[in-house]
């Protein structure tokens, strides 16, 4: 019988509306992160650097850019002969065949995965955050606290604890109540979506709850849990974690990585980060290019001026464009003469010579001011931006663009065109 | 694909000074992020050809650290696969391998029991690009009992370190000279040689009982006239790595556009993939013409060079016409002119480095504090 002392379950269904465009046609997970990483490396690397070598990876929200960047797990070390990674899509079953439709129901319907492996505990995790943990000192805490669940949280700011799901907890970090989005927080320990439960404990919530629509993690498991008089106990994280769910903290965390020294340290020895690459030649930087202040990655050709900005691998920057501040993702083509200022540019994008994106007043976004919001132009992956437009702030463009899309050859800030059916 | 390929990667080269004192020829680090070996096993791998042996001897460590999975080259199959063979202690013999042919004769139990009917045997010290394939057509048309791959170097360069041929107007080759005195023609052996796995087998068994060990003169020169030995003449790159110039000048050769365009297009070279992170470009960063790898971290002047992966260039440094290896920490204020840094070295900050009109291999190691 193959045994596992832990498994992990990673949450990689979602869609992430609030990255706009970016997560058009692939799911958050699968976004890059930091020019070469998509997001789901983090978790996944954070798994094989723990010793967790057995994790299923849930899929729903368009799973092909997931699907080929797993593969067999290669490149994490996770094609194993026993365990190893899975990837796990909804699947059609004899009576009622549904879509993953909450946290918890997904997990739920791969019971069997997980018995497969006879765990002791799982561990669930989600594949939208940024961050280095060994979820091995979160085990031996959970063990040490003999605790049916244990969640892990991390101390926000007071000021603005009032956004987040906070525990509060006595002095033995023994979770006592859960308060969401607080007006007067009693506690500033906000919970990080990760768990670890004993897997019978687990089990029996999801079988008892299995009838609840959306069956979720935070608003019925965890809850029933306490309603049963299980003992939870919060696990206090204080590295570096980042949720990237908004364009603009997507940017920031992005921008932190080109700090001097940045608080989250990629060109660490001992906690390395893995992906899949496909380009592995080294970047070129021509005679006269500036390169200041900036990440790139393998297999780019920097023939312009970059300062401050996040180049993935096999990005083109031309003659006489200047970058700052941006994000430009995997094999994008930027033409010569460009202005790029503050923008995320999705893979596979061309931009024609002399454009000029990011310029002039910021004004709210029009199609989505939640959204497209920080003053950024963002453009989704596989867009067309013909030669010479002009781009306002608060922008997205996404699509094969050609100049009649363009009013005066421009787009004014606050301005969208969003291209071909499917897109949103 | 018919044919089995052999990698010849056992040899050694005075004229590279110290840079083969830490490893064979074919494991020396090319343009960036390869290593030499990576393109005469990309070339098998791009040709389909699925059985592929590797030859070793000397200084091997680095080189199957290189070779420890093979993956990377797509050779993880169960139909054939990547095979080295060190020489080893047998009980009938305890020398080295004494010679190309005497390497192939004592792995001649794998040639037996292949079934590829063609074998491609390659040096690991060359960098080119070539779908065997097509001299494998060529072979046959031919109806020859051995193709060796040609290149016409340019007029003027020294070829005396090569085996230099002539052919007559039927390809077939009528003069062969391992490193010649004085050279007859310009036109040389590229070290890429096809012949029927049978007849393979058969001339190293003569070999071995003639007590000879070396497959160019003691196969190709003594057989070239009883044998239809002919010469497939390739127009492409090709740069051979055996001496710190010539290593110098192809790696230097990756600046260029038509060079890199033409490796990095497809079919692709593949490597061992390391899991660095993108390269950095702090404030005073000021990078030129120049070929940066991942992990790199860059606070100063970088000017028509090559930075291998993970190194670290200090502040107010000035690196010029270099190559600088991999893992290599360089500390403030150095200055580096036309060098080759050995890789892993810590370059002691305020320190100057010039090889003047020549190149100038940098062997330090000093202790390294940092990171």
């Amino acid at each position: 019988m193959i045994r596992k002392e832990m498994i992990a379950m990673l949450l990689a269904g979602g869609q992430g509306s609030r990255l706009g465009v970016l997560t058009s046609e692939v799911a958050k997970p699968a976004v890059t992160f930091g020019g070469k990483y998509r997001i789901i490396d983090f978790p996944l690397s954070n798994c094989v650097n723990s010793g967790i070598d057995t994790v299923g990876v849930l899929t729903q929200y368009q799973p092909l850019r997931l699907n080929t960047h797993i593969g067999i797990g290669i490149p994490w070390d996770l094609d194993r002969n026993h365990g190893g990674v899975t990837v796990l899509p909804p699947y059609e079953k004899s009576d009622n065949s549904e879509w993953y439709t909450g946290t918890a129901n997904a997990i739920y319907q791969n019971l069997n995965y997980i018995e497969n492996y006879h765990p002791e505990y799982v561990l669930i995790l989600s594949g939208d955050h940024i961050y280095k943990m060994n979820y091995e000192v979160m085990l031996d805490f959970h063990k040490e606290n003999n605790a049916d669940v244990t969640i892990a949280a991390m101390p926000v700011p007071w000021e603005e604890a009032n956004r987040f799901g906070l525990v509060i907890t006595d002095e033995n970090k023994q979770i006592q109540e859960f308060e969401e989005k607080p007006e007067h927080p009693r506690s500033n320990l906000a919970s990080m979506g990760i768990y670890i439960f004993n897997w019978s404990v687990l089990r029996e919530a999801l079988v008892t709850m299995s009838e609840q629509r959306g069956c979720d993690f935070g608003k019925h498991i965890i809850p029933y849990c306490r309603e049963n008089g299980r003992r939870l106990f919060a696990y206090e994280y204080n590295g570096y974690w980042k949720d990237v769910g908004t364009l603009g903290s997507y940017w920031e965390a992005n921008m932190e990585l080109i700090d001097l020294i940045p608080e989250f340290n990629l060109y660490e020895e001992y906690w390395k980060i893995y992906t899949k690459s496909e380009a592995i030649e080294p970047q070129y930087i021509a005679a006269d290019a500036v390169t200041e202040r900036c990440i790139i990655g393998e297999g780019a050709g920097i023939y312009g001026k970059v300062y401050g900005s996040v180049i993935g691998p096999g990005v083109i920057i031309g003659k006489d464009t200047v970058v700052r501040d941006s994000i430009i993702m995997q094999n994008t083509k930027i033409g010569e003469n460009v202005v790029v200022n503050k923008s995320i540019i999705a893979e596979n994008v061309k931009i024609g010579d002399n454009v000029e994106l990011g310029i002039g007043e910021e004004v709210e976004n029009k199609l989505n001011k939640d959204v497209y919001s920080f003053g950024l132009v963002t453009i989704g992956e596989n867009s067309v931006v013909p030669p010479g437009v002009k781009v306002g702030k608060n922008t997205a463009i996404s699509g094969e663009t050609t100049a009649k899309d363009y009013k005066d050859g421009a787009l004014a800030s606050g301005e969208s065109i969003i291209k071909a059916g499917d897109r949103i | 694909m018919k044919a089995l390929g052999i990698i010849l990667a056992g040899g050694n080269n005075s004229k590279m000074q110290e840079l083969s004192s830490k490893r064979a020829i074919a494991a020396m680090p090319i343009g960036g992020s390869y290593r030499c070996i990576d393109f005469a096993l990309s070339n098998m791998s791009n040709s389909h050809i699925q059985k592929v042996a590797v030859l070793t001897q000397y200084n091997a460590r680095s080189l199957n650290e290189h070779l420890s999975s093979s993956k990377w080259w797509d050779f993880g199959r169960k139909q054939g696969g990547l095979y080295v063979f060190n020489p080893t202690v047998t009980s009938d013999n305890a020398w080295w391998y004494r010679g190309t042919a005497d390497a192939m004769y004592r792995n001649v139990d794998f040639l037996k029991r292949s079934h590829e009917p063609y074998v491609i045997i390659a040096a690991g010290d060359c960098v080119y690009k070539m779908d065997y394939n097509k001299i494998l057509e060529y072979h046959i048309e031919k109806k020859a009992d051995i193709t060796i791959v040609c290149k016409d170097m340019p007029v003027g360069e020294d070829v005396s370190r090569f085996g230099v041929v002539r052919m007559n107007e039927d390809s077939r080759i009528v003069e062969f000279e391992e490193k010649p005195m004085v050279a007859q023609s310009n036109t040389i052996s590229a070290g890429i040689y096809i012949i029927r796995r049978r007849q393979l087998i058969e001339m190293l068994e003569r070999c071995a009982e003639e007590n000879r060990h070396d497959f160019v003169t003691d196969i190709l020169i003594r057989y070239k006239n009883m044998k239809r030995i002919y010469g497939y003449k390739m127009e492409e790159y090709w740069s051979n790595i055996a001496t710190v110039e010539s290593y110098y000048r192809t790696n230097m050769d990756f600046l260029k556009p038509e060079v890199r365009k033409y490796f990095s297009n497809e079919p692709k070279i593949y490597s061992k993939v390391d899991d660095l992170p993108p390269a950095k470009y702090n404030v005073g960063s000021e990078v030129r013409n120049s070929l940066i790898s991942s992990g790199c971290i860059i606070n100063s002047k970088v000017e028509n060079s090559i930075l291998f992966k993970k190194a670290f260039v200090g502040k107010n440094c000035v690196i010029k016409n270099s190559i600088i290896l991999n893992d290599v920490y360089i500390g403030d204020n150095t200055h580096i002119e036309n060098c080759i840094v050995e890789s892993r070295d810590t370059l002691r900050a305020n320190t100057y480095f010039s090889g003047g009109d020549g190149i100038k291999v940098v062997y330090e190691h000093n202790e390294r504090y940092v990171i």
